[in-house]
This record gives C-alpha cells, structure tokens and sequence, in this order.
C-alpha cells in the first residue's frame, strides 16, 4: 500500500480496540443495541482462533503454524479486520471468528412508564406538562368508555345486539394516544380502537347507530358492530381482516407525504396482529419510503386463545422494528401518561423526520376477545381477576388525578351516573329507529348503479311486493 | 366519454399463427377506418333491421369482405386475401402516430399524470427500470421518483398501500409485474378494495387501477400464464376491462385512471407489441362499452384481449368459406356490455365466445350465462365457447399452444354453430 501503512494500522487497532471495549461495557450496562454480539473476550482468545481460518487478505503464505506471536500474523489480523467492503446488501467490516447475533438479548428492553400502580409518580420520571382539563377531559373519555363497553357487552348478551367488541383493559392506550395526537392524523384501526374515536368526537348516538345499524348509521348498516367509520373524524372504517389495514396506513402515509402535510397517520395493531404478512411488509415498506406513520401494536399477550408465547419468539415486539430499521418504543400501556408522551414524542419524531416510529404498548386483554369467546376456556379467571383489580389502567390514572387534587368521589359517582344513562338512552332509542332503505342495498358498489345491479335491484323489489307480510317491517323500501 | 369507436383493421402478415408480435404494420399504408356510431344501437333495439349505420371511407377485403347481399350499400368486394393496394398518396392523408401498444399505454398514462397530479404509479421496477414491459419508461425521470414508486416484493402489501393512499386522496395505479403475481394481492382486492366503498357507507372511494400483464404467453410456465379475470370477476365493486390493440390501450387506461371505482385493466404478454396508428387527440374510451370489430350476420362471436386477434385470423378463413362472423371484442369484463352483445344477439341468433380463460368458472361461463338469461328466446343454438382447458399452461411450447384456443378451431366451431 503507497501511504502510511504502521500509522494507519496503528489508528485502526486503537479504534477497533475502543469500540470492542465500549460494546463490552455496553452489554453490561444493558443497552440491547449492541448486546449479545458476542465480541472476543481478549485480543488472545481471538488469536487463538485465528488458527482456525485459513486464508488472510494480504498474505501470500497461507500457512503460519501455531505462532501466536508472530508479526505477520498480527499484520494479517489487522489488516482483515480494517478491510472494509461496500457488498450492496450490507455494508459491514470484516471478522474471522464465526459468531452469532444471538436469538434473544440476555436483558429485554425496558418498558417505559411514569405512574407506578398505585398512580403514583416514579422517583426521578419526568412527567408530561398536562393541563387540569386534559387530563380530566382523558379520565372521563376512558370511564366513558368502560361503561359503554360494559353496556354493549351486556346488550349483545340479551340479544339485543349481534356482536360486540370490548377494549377492557385497553382504555389507557385507546385514549392517550388519541389525547397525543392531532385531528388530522389519519387512524387505520384494527377493532379495539373505539376509545379513539369516543376522544375524536363520535358521539355515543354514532356508537349506537352502527352497533345497530340503524338508518342514522354513517355506514349505512352495511357492516358489523364495532366496524366504525369516520370521514369527518380521519378514522377509517374498520375492516374485519387482521393487519391489513398496516400497509394502508403506509399508503396514506406515502400520500401525506407527497402533499407534505403536517400529519402522520398511525395504525393500531394487536400482537397477533404481527404475525401475518401484511405487518413485516408494511413496516418493511414504511421505512424504505419513509413516511410518516405511527405502528401502534396493543400487546395484550392474547390473540384469541392463542398466548404471546406461541406467537412469537422474539422479545416482543419491540425488537422486530430494528430488523426493519424502525425505531421502537416500549411502554407500559397501563400508564395513561407515560403512553401519552411517548405517542407525543413519537408523533414529532414521524412527522419533523418523516420516518416510521414502532410503539408496542403492553397491556393485559382483561375481557374476552370478542363476544363469540369465553376467554375462561383457555385463562384462568383468577388471573383476569387480578388484572383487573389490580392494574386497571383507569383505576391508576384516576389516583394520579386525586393525587393532584382534579378528581374526586363526587366527580366519579357523578360521571359514571351520567355516563350509564346517557349510553342507555341513547342504545333504547337507536334499538327502535329504522333500518336503512332497501334502496341503500345497491348503492355505493360503485360510484353510481351499474345496468345489472339495477336488474338485481328491481328482482328484490319485485320479490318483496308479491310477499309483502314477509318483508321486515322496520327496512323502508 | 366519446361513444364512439374507431375501427382498425389488423394488417397483413396474419400468415403467421397467433404471434401478434410480428404484426409489425408492414402495409400500414392500406389501413382504413370504419366508423361505427355506438349511438346508433339504441335505435336498433328489438329491430331486426340489418340496416347499421356505418359510413366507410373505403373498406377493402382487408377489414371486412363483406357479402355480396350486403344491403348496406357499401362498396362490395369479393376477395378476402390481403392484397397491398397501390395508393401511394395514402401517406399525406394518414393522420394520428403510430406506436405499440405498450407504448399507447404509457402514452396515456403520461397525459393522465400530467393533467392530474395525484396521479401515482406504485409497483416493482416501475421507476428508473422502466417497469418490465417497459409501460413507465422514461417517466421517473419526469415525474420523479414519488410519483413512479418501486416498491419491495410484497403485493398484497404494495396493493394495500395503493389501497390506503386512494382512501386519503391519491390516485394511484399498482403495476402487477404478471398479474399472475396479483394473486398474493388477493385479499387486499377482494376484502378491501372492492368492499371499504361501500362498507364505510361511501365515506371513502378508492380510485384505484390495478393493471398488469396476463395470459398464456410464450412458454413462460404455468405460475407465469395465470388468467386471473375469471377469480376477480366475483369480487363485487370492482371493474374489470381488457385492452386488445394500442387504440383501445390507451382509452380504457385514462378512463380507467379517471374512474372513481377500483379498475382492473388486464393487458396480455404478447400484444405488447403489437403496432397501430392512433389519433392524435386526446380521447377517452368507456369503460362498461364493447368494441365491434367487425360487423356481419351469421354469428356473434365474443372475445376479448388476446383472442381477438386469432378470432380475426380464423374469420379470414371463414369469411372465404361464405360465412359472415360479427366479431365483438367485449372489452369490458365486468359489468359485461349486454347491451351491444344483446344487439348482436338479436341480429344474428348464434353466439361462439372465445377466450383464454380456462373452461370452469371463466369469463365464458359468465357470459353464456348472462347472454342466456337474457337473450334466450333469440338464440336459434346453444352457445359455443372455446376456451382453454382446465390444465396449468405447460412449458412446452407445442403444448402450450394445444392449450391456447387456435384459429382452426374457432373456424370449425363457427361451422358446427352455423349449421343450425
């Protein structure tokens, strides 16, 4: 080589050096980036295997014996390991001892939070700066939100509605994340996302008119409980198909993007969610395009009957946004505040940057998944007991709130009085309302009716004229 | 939309079997135009009046030798074989450019994203490679790599993107590499493209064009020669259209692109291409509206993309045995044009359609079925249909091509179908 080869060989080892050592304390000091590279030990353990490779870069004698100390030896070591090589699929050094990433790292990545369950504030955490109205305004939202879902729950139970969903459990994600973002941010959800859109304005008539489909319906009656939809609101309509809706958040992400809007959108997904393929292609795509889009994942460790367990290996799912070149947050999903400041951070890190931001959230699914499971069959009730009375992250946040003085026992009957009745009245009303028109049957396939959806159309018609005693009486023509 | 519809013949060189690859326009000087005014069916309607409102500029045996008993008052001419016609001053008096058809396509895609600019290609290799039928060459460049995004191999995902940046504004077009590939996309297609329009209550559409090439090509395997208009056409709320030549190319991709619903335009492997002039102005196909191709008496034969081309092929054949074929290419998939095919019905009695789809659960299926139910009293025979049998595509190419409707079939099944 023409220029100072002892010099720069001699910088390269002290930086090699320097970086082997700070991996080393690193890994001791938990940080998971680096953490279970495996780096040699020592200088010597690492010659020793050197006996083990068989050609170097710059020797043309390939055989050098068991010389531990033999200067050529230690030319060759330094001189493979500052070669450096621009491959197209990864830019990297070069190492001769054959070591693994390992599958998991000793030490999983810490979770973020800043009440303790006793809603107390943790020693040293720095908290959001919330107002007194906010946070108040995020309390009532999630007590609003349990009593309607406890309500539904218990209406599709007496038959009066087919299907219900309930976010038990889940309030604190729901409604902090909503409370962190801004209404122009797009929301793809999965199905246990109702808190969001409670927060974003959909009124508890909304809730009821879809729940039963009545004419008032913005969807129309076209689609199950709990698939809400909200052009208005920037909440897509729920789609029942699991993770789809991921690679629509990166499109719509793409679009914001390219109109350079100040927005992100933001995708709720559960850790079954992560399985299917739509997940890793998203993610994938989200940050090969970086746009900005908020990968929300609701780990309650259930999908159905399924524990995290056996759906995934890894340390949750956290990890899996670096295979991605994603950035990750893990946060106790419990802690309305902590989740709050970590989708506020994340929501300003997405949009200034442009890039994806992976938040797993984790949480305990403390109801059945839907209302066509009995979660008892496969969990024990003890344990769904104990979730909920000890860490319900309603409970939590409402002690941090009287611990500032914002809320008290007055405040809480009051609410909860208010709340059962106002979700009542508005269920009994939407229950006697019409359905939607036949006419709506036909319309919205396309943007206006073909020739032979007008055909079907008149066929129905014609079937319920000749027997109109069986046609219901609540579906106006 | 124009309603009308310009017909161009095929040029000679049809010597050679199904390889419209060679159809390079050798004798573009005798190419004519006949125009059919599609206005005119309406008046036809439940007449069985042979009187078609066709003006010819000229037409000689190249585009339709017609019969003698013609009473349309055309020019009568008798010979059916290709002959080069010495007009030499023809030249002056083409208008429009010539191009292949997948140049066509990227013709209009390119005044499409220039005239609107949320207009949007997402698909693999569809930036600075040019796309692999070379459709988006050329546009990266001017457009910029947002516009013409490639994307990593993941249909159902890339397609799922496409889906959500139509829900929040843009209009993208997902460039299937083969269609066959748009299998992965499926349930993107079948759960959320054709359905969030109506199950959110119409808050959200998605103007969304799927395209991409398919069919049996030449020896590209099974996995590579999928047919997959006969698997989407359940799908409510989708279009589906078929392009044919570098005319029709272009209109239904830029009413495609301006189509509020989610369209699927399925070109084939092998028309890419093919040559023919087009006119210069801007013009803009219908979606739901069939093409006559060539207007007779005797039988209605029905075809679309691919088999368009080996239907004119055998109906030389035919025409000099006597018979007298109308040759609708249906082109729009779904919804189907019973409309102008009802017409045709109505005038000629029998029906052969002819596809590349295989045998069960085809387009052909469908539209017996269709034509059936509606036009039943008019048939004086059962409908024929030829299509591929129910195999996967082999490699081999002799055996490729025994599996490909070939034009000495359609010419003996239009014999049988006529004997009744």
């Amino acid at each position: 080589m023409p220029y100072h080869i002892g010099a720069r060989r001699a910088v390269m080892k002290s930086l090699l050096q320097s970086v082997r050592s700070n991996v080393r304390e690193a890994s001791t000091r938990n940080k998971c980036s680096w953490a279970g590279l495996g780096w040699p030990a020592s200088q010597n353990a690492m010659e020793r295997r050197y006996s083990m490779t068989s050609t170097s870069f710059l020797s043309a004698r390939r055989y050098l014996g068991s010389q531990v100390d033999h200067p050529k030896r230690q030319q060759q070591t330094e001189a493979h390991e500052k070669d450096f090589l621009h491959f197209p699929g990864a830019k990297t050094t070069f190492t001769f001892s054959l070591e693994y990433i390992k599958e998991i790292s000793e030490d999983p990545v810490p979770c973020y939070r800043l009440l303790n369950d006793h809603g107390d504030p943790i020693d040293g955490a720095e908290l959001p700066e919330i107002e007194q109205s906010l946070g108040v305004k995020m309390y009532e939202t999630m007590a609003i939100l349990q009593t309607m879902d406890n309500l539904y729950y218990e209406a599709q139970r007496q038959g009066r509605i087919s299907f219900y969903v309930t976010s038990i459990g889940e309030e604190a994600i729901n409604v902090a994340s909503a409370a962190a973002l801004s209404s122009d941010d797009l929301i793809f959800p999965q199905y246990r996302e109702q808190g969001v859109l409670l927060w974003r304005g959909f009124t508890l008539k909304d809730f009821a008119s879809q729940c039963f489909a009545n004419d008032e319906d913005s969807g129309k009656g076209r689609q199950m409980p709990v698939h809400y939809g909200s052009k208005k609101l920037n909440y897509i309509t729920v789609s029942s198909t699991v993770g789809t809706q991921l690679p629509h958040a990166v499109g719509a992400a793409y679009s914001l993007k390219m109109a350079k809007e100040e927005a992100c959108t933001v995708a709720y997904f559960g850790d079954g969610g992560t399985s299917e393929g739509d997940f890793h292609a998203a993610m994938n795509f989200a940050s090969v395009l970086e746009v900005p889009v908020l990968f929300i994942c609701r780990n309650n460790g259930w999908a159905i009957s399924t524990p995290a367990s056996d759906q995934y290996r890894s340390d949750g799912v956290v990890v899996k946004g670096q295979a991605y070149g994603i950035r990750s947050f893990r946060v106790d999903g419990n802690d309305t505040l902590a989740m709050y400041s970590c989708v506020q951070a994340a929501r300003k890190m997405a949009i200034e940057e442009s890039r994806p931001i992976l938040i797993e959230a984790l949480t305990y699914r403390i109801g059945h998944h839907t209302t066509s499971d009995d979660s008892s069959k496969y969990r024990s009730i003890t344990e769904m007991e104990r979730w909920k009375s000890l860490r319900d992250p309603v409970i939590r946040f409402r002690k941090w709130l009287e611990g500032n003085a914002w809320w008290d026992e007055v405040a809480e009957r009051r609410l909860r009085a208010t709340a059962r009745n106002e979700v009542i009245t508005t269920m009994v009303r939407a229950e006697i309302l019409k359905k939607p028109p036949l006419s709506d049957l036909f319309k919205d396939v396309y943007d206006s009716v073909p020739v032979h959806l007008q055909e079907q159309e008149a066929y129905v018609r014609s079937t319920v004229t000749r027997h109109p005693k069986d046609h219901p009486s609540d579906v106006p023509l | 939309m124009e309603s009308t519809a310009l017909l161009q013949k095929l040029t000679a060189g049809m010597a050679f079997r199904g390889n419209p690859a060679t159809l390079l326009s050798s004798s573009s000087a005798s190419s004519h135009f006949a125009r059919v005014q599609a206005s005119a069916w309406p008046i036809m309607q439940g007449s069985r009046l042979r009187r078609l409102n066709v003006e010819a500029t000229d037409l000689n045996a190249n585009a339709f030798g017609t019969m003698p008993h013609s009473s349309t008052g055309l020019k009568i001419i008798t010979k059916a074989v290709a002959v080069k016609t010495e007009r030499g001053s023809t030249a002056t008096a083409q208008q429009g450019h010539e191009l292949l058809l997948f140049e066509a396509l990227r013709e209009g895609l390119d005044e499409e994203m220039e005239r609107d600019p949320t207009v949007c290609v997402i698909g693999e290799d569809v930036g600075h490679y040019g796309g692999s039928y070379k459709v988006t060459k050329g546009m990266a460049e001017k457009y910029g790599d947002l516009r013409l995004l490639d994307t990593p191999i993941a249909e159902n995902s890339f397609t799922g993107m496409a889906i959500g940046a139509a829900m929040s504004g843009l209009r993208p077009i997902v460039e299937g590499m083969n269609m066959g590939f748009l299998l992965l996309a499926f349930n993107q297609i079948a759960n959320n493209c054709g359905m969030l329009h109506y199950t959110s209550g119409g808050q959200f559409t998605i103007p969304i064009v799927i395209r991409g090439p398919g069919g049996v090509g030449r020896q590209l395997g099974a996995e590579h020669s999928q047919r997959l208009e006969s698997y989407f056409q359940s799908v409510p709320g989708l279009q589906m259209v078929a392009c044919s030549t570098p005319y029709n190319a272009k209109g239904l991709m830029k009413a495609a692109i301006r189509s509020e619903n989610p369209v699927i335009l399925f070109e084939h492997v092998l028309l890419y291409n093919l040559k023919e002039r087009i006119p210069d102005e801007e013009y803009v196909l219908c979606l739901e509206e069939a093409e006559l191709v060539r207007p007779g008496e005797d039988i209605t034969i029905l075809t679309y993309s691919r088999m368009r081309h080996h239907v004119l092929q055998a109906v030389k054949t035919l025409v000099s045995k006597g018979y007298d074929p109308e040759v609708i290419d249906i082109r729009s998939l779904k919804p189907f044009d019973l409309f102008t095919i009802g017409n045709s019905v109505k005038k000629t009695h029998k029906v052969l359609i002819v596809e590349e789809c295989m045998r069960t659960g085809g387009i052909g299926a469908s539209l017996r079925a269709a034509i059936m139910e509606n036009f039943f009293d008019e048939l004086d025979a059962p409908i024929g249909c030829l299509s591929s049998q129910d195999v996967p595509t082999p490699y081999a190419g002799p055996l490729e091509d025994l599996t490909v409707v070939q034009p000495p079939q359609i010419v003996f099944a239009v014999e049988q179908l006529c004997k009744h």
